[in-house]
């Protein structure tokens, strides 16, 4: 279960992946975060960018009409 | 009684549709059956893609600006003073003087701005190109460069999302052309993992990247400046040691827009991407760098949607409706260089494609410079 979901769906690129760090920048450490966006790039950019930022890129589901994208906040 | 259509900011968007829907309107506004008031808080207009030129001594401050009323054709009202609140129940704009302005039709043309304050230590350590006195200060600061680690880092969203590439390009030719290039580094820290958020663009400038040894850091949010020590800081966890830092930090929308309740994330006005219509409102519109639109904040895009909601708002002002759509409509040209530029051209549904850079593209965008004023004035 997400601590906090950010519904960033029909927000285009860079949309989506600001609001998800804006939420993990202000989300205490062990907290998740779920991501929902209808943007193409998120679910290629959001694991690149965990592994930069050194964050747990928790998994991609795929719900109706649009991702469910979950990232850990570990540090 | 007239109808009342009151337009907030007397930038590129507010002037290009104040004077379009007067000009269109003038014998309404004569025989006092419409009114069109420009409410703004500066009473001299910026040519804000001007300051590009400022660092490099290549254009001078007092080319880019002009008195807002030389700008305005006679039959719109200008009021100088600052809306502190709007009440779309009662139909009102509360000014900073303590007048109340009543409206039929509201625009809300408010700009954006640069949050200086979002990033601790950036104020003190970095300079910036995004306004007057900081173009003017790295004007300075250039002029006395001899070389070094040059990192330009920047936020999202901002303004004009081609500058930053255009200031790297001159950059790296101003350097050539002093001959001081070898003595010096260039670092592009962007917070996507490519240079640009559209995908077109970021391959077009990473083949210019590699072409002129301009270094490329992704995933770069800025954090912190540390200005003693030189070091920028992104939230990743990177940090870049600097010699001259110009930063582009993320814009926000003006304060007037969560005071009245209109505002989202990064005090935005929420808006409809085809009918710019606010919210629920049927009789509030916003144009320019103002919204949330999924579009550039640029120049271009706050024209294209002020001829269009001119064509709405004529009508509406006439008794009939408001039929015209914004399609996305964003034209932008790139500076690749010192003598050469290129174009971006592109709606919701057609995606830029760079072209190669020219001589002839560069000579247009110097001659628009010197042109805008017609523009503002709805004559080109
Ligand atoms: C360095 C740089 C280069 C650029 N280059 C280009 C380019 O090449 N091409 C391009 O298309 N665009 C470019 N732009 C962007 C362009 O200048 C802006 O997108 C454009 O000015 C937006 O128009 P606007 O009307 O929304 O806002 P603005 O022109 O910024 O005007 C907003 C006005 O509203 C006023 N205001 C704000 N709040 C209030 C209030 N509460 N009450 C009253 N008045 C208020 C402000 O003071 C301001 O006068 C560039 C910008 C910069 C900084």
């Amino acid at each position: 279960m997400a601590d906090k979901v950010v519904d960033a769906r029909g927000s285009h690129c860079p949309g989506p992946m600001m609001e998800l760090i804006r939420a993990i920048k202000a989300a205490a450490v062990g907290q998740t975060i779920a991501l929902w966006t209808t943007e193409a790039g998120s679910k290629k950019d959001i694991p690149l960018w965990c592994q930069k930022a050194g964050q747990e890129f928790v998994g991609v589901v795929q719900m109706d009409g649009y991702e469910e994208i979950a990232v850990k906040k570990v540090k | 009684m007239a109808k009342e259509l009151l337009i907030i900011g007397a930038g590129s968007g507010g002037l290009i549709l104040s004077n379009t829907v007067a000009r269109a309107l003038s014998r309404e506004i004569r025989r006092g059956e419409v009114t069109v008031t420009l409410l703004g808080d500066r009473d001299e207009y910026l040519y804000q893609p001007g300051l590009l030129y400022v660092p490099f001594d290549l254009m001078r401050p007092a080319e880019l600006i002009r008195k807002v009323k030389e700008l305005l054709v006679p039959c719109v009202t200008f009021m100088h003073d600052r809306a502190t609140r709007i009440d779309p129940e009662s139909r009102q704009v509360q000014t900073r003087s303590g007048r109340t302005l009543t409206y039929d039709y509201l625009v809300i043309a408010t700009g954006s701005e640069l949050d200086l304050e979002e990033t601790p230590g950036l104020k003190e350590g970095a300079h910036w190109f995004y306004d007057l006195p900081g173009a003017i200060r790295l004007r300075e600061a250039l002029s006395r460069f001899q070389g070094g680690r040059v990192v330009v880092a920047l936020g999202l969203p901002h303004k004009c999302p081609v500058a930053p590439l255009e200031f790297v390009f001159m950059l790296d030719e101003w350097a050539r052309e002093r001959g001081i290039r070898e003595q010096m580094e260039i670092i592009y820290a962007f917070p996507l993992n490519r240079a640009h958020n559209i995908q077109t663009c970021a391959d077009w400038a990473q083949s210019e990247f590699d072409k002129r040894g301009i270094q490329l850091e992704t995933f770069f949010n800025l954090d912190s400046v540390d200005p003693v020590r030189k070091e920028v800081n992104s939230y990743e966890g990177t940090t870049l040691a600097y010699d001259l830092l110009v930063a582009v930090p993320a814009h926000k929308g003006d304060a007037v827009h969560a005071d009245s309740g209109l505002a989202v994330q990064g005090n935005w006005v929420p808006t409809h991407r085809h009918t710019l219509k606010v919210g629920t409102y049927e009789n509030i519109f916003a144009i320019g760098d103002a919204t949330n639109m999924p579009t550039s904040k640029a120049g271009s895009v706050a024209h294209f949607e002020s001829e269009v909601l001119a064509g709405n708002l004529i009508n509406l002002l006439t008794g009939g409706g408001a039929p015209h759509q914004y399609d996305g409509k964003t034209f932008c040209f790139i500076e690749a260089g010192m003598h050469k530029a290129t174009y971006l051209s592109f709606t919701y549904d057609q995606p830029p494609v760079p072209g190669p850079p020219s001589e002839a593209i560069h000579w247009f965008k110097q001659a628009y410079n010197r042109i805008h004023w017609m523009n503002l004035k709805g004559i080109v």
